[in-house]
């Protein structure tokens, strides 16, 4: 799996990293976390909000950091 | 565990809990003034009138008033903002011509939810929907000059006279200075880039289909971050007016930028500018140089400068902006807050 946390690298950036991070450990996932900080891959896909996470190429927050658990639930499906 | 998930589950309950909390809020708010005379006055025995009583007392009223007053604000307006979005903004904002467009643009920036940190897809994204560079900048100036943060404490600090008058002067410097820069022809002074770069796909919008428990969630968190960040400024703040409301002389200021000083606002501003700090740090400043008998537009025009005009923000903006821009950015909108600061002193003179 490839989650993607979008965003120039502000401090809810680093927050949305960090609970996506700490989700994955809970869940014992097998992902890798890109960080994209470049301005026209970030519209690229969508997202005028920062910070924002991507899961598997599609866009599931934006413009806010979600909880460790709501961030869990999202990623749940994914897992085989 | 998280606060949604420690919410009741029935919507019956939530509110009760929302009610029981905001009650509680009342209570504490009202027993603040009480407290402090009594621990103060009677209980350590200092006497009123003196200076380092004013002071002390001052500075530990003033930091649980402001402190419950930001609790209660950034709540209420991060719950209510959630309903509107960026994207939504841009979505109304597309296709405007300038002039109406720099109106609405000004108005959204006050109630759209705005970090600065997505200043620049924010003026891409606007661009890129066909939005006039100068009507992106009138929502740009808006969204931190006119603060709703300052709002709520000029409100309950001032009364609604002020507060109305300082959302009309941020509407009108966010409208006048959008437009100004719009008709400079400042195309060329924009990153080509931003005009190359397209918005992909199905554009998300932030905000839409939360849910009640998440929109309140996103309340409790806003407070904590803000308080988290702010708190070494608010309490430098209410230090510093703690000091001027017990020592400075009533009229000192009035002989070096009051009303008898015509370069008082630009004195102002020149400080304010360079200076980075929030409306809630300078707020309980603002107060206490008002009661030694500074005029309210010079405070005004010094407040607005420091929200508008803030060096990260520059940083962020400098990416899509050439330094010719930025300049005339910080220059109009200063020229705006000078202008209106003088117009205040002539109003409430």
């Amino acid at each position: 799996m490839i989650i993607k946390v979008l965003g120039p690298g502000c401090s809810n950036c680093k927050n949305l990293e960090r609970v996506t991070r700490e989700a994955i450990d809970a869940l014992g996932l097998d992902a890798t976390i890109e960080k994209v900080d470049d301005y026209p891959t970030i519209m690229g896909y969508g997202v005028m909000s920062t910070p924002a996470l991507v899961i598997d190429e599609t866009v599931v927050v934006s413009g806010r950091v979600p909880t460790q658990s709501q961030v869990r639930e999202l990623l749940a499906p994914q897992s085989p | 565990m998280t606060i949604t998930e420690r919410l009741p589950a029935s919507r019956h309950r939530q509110w009760l809990a929302l009610a029981a909390v905001a009650a509680a809020w009342v209570v504490a708010y009202w027993l603040n003034g009480w407290l402090w005379d009594r621990l103060l006055y009677d209980a350590l025995g200092m006497a009123p009138a003196n200076r380092l009583t004013e002071t002390v007392h001052f500075f530990f009223y003033d930091t649980i008033k402001i402190g419950l007053l930001l609790v209660g604000i950034i709540f209420i307006v991060t719950v209510l903002r959630s309903y509107m979005s960026i994207e939504r903004t841009r979505a109304l904002l597309g296709g405007k011509r300038e002039g109406v467009g720099n109106v609405m643009a000004a108005g959204l920036g006050v109630i759209t939810p705005f970090c600065s940190c997505s200043a620049v897809p924010a003026f891409i994204g606007f661009v890129a929907a066909g939005v006039p560079i100068g009507v992106t900048l009138s929502f740009l100036i808006a969204s931190p000059l006119v603060n709703e943060i300052a709002i709520g404490m000029l409100f309950s600090l001032f009364g609604w006279q002020v507060t109305a008058l300082y959302i009309a002067a941020g509407l009108t410097v966010a409208i006048v200075a959008g437009w100004v820069l719009g008709r400079l022809g400042v195309q060329k002074w924009v990153e080509p880039f931003v005009f190359e770069t397209r918005l992909g796909g199905q554009v998300i919008d932030s905000t839409a289909g939360l849910t009640f428990d998440q929109r309140i969630q996103m309340g409790v968190e806003e407070v904590a971050t803000i308080l988290r960040k702010i708190w070494p400024y608010l309490l430098v703040g209410i230090g510093l007016g703690a000091v001027i409301h017990g020592w400075v002389p009533a009229g000192f200021f009035t002989t070096y930028t009051g009303r008898g000083n015509p370069l008082g606002v630009l004195v102002a501003v020149a400080i304010g500018v360079p200076l980075y700090s929030n409306a809630a740090g300078i707020m309980p400043m603002v107060q206490a140089l008002y009661e030694k008998g500074l005029p309210m537009g010079t405070l005004l025009a010094f407040m607005m400068s420091v929200v508008a005009l803030s060096l990260p923000e520059m940083i962020l903006l400098r990416r899509v902006l050439k330094p010719q821009l930025l300049a005339a950015f910080v220059g109009v909108v200063a020229t705006g807050i000078v202008v209106v600061g003088y117009l205040f002193n002539l109003i409430l003179a």
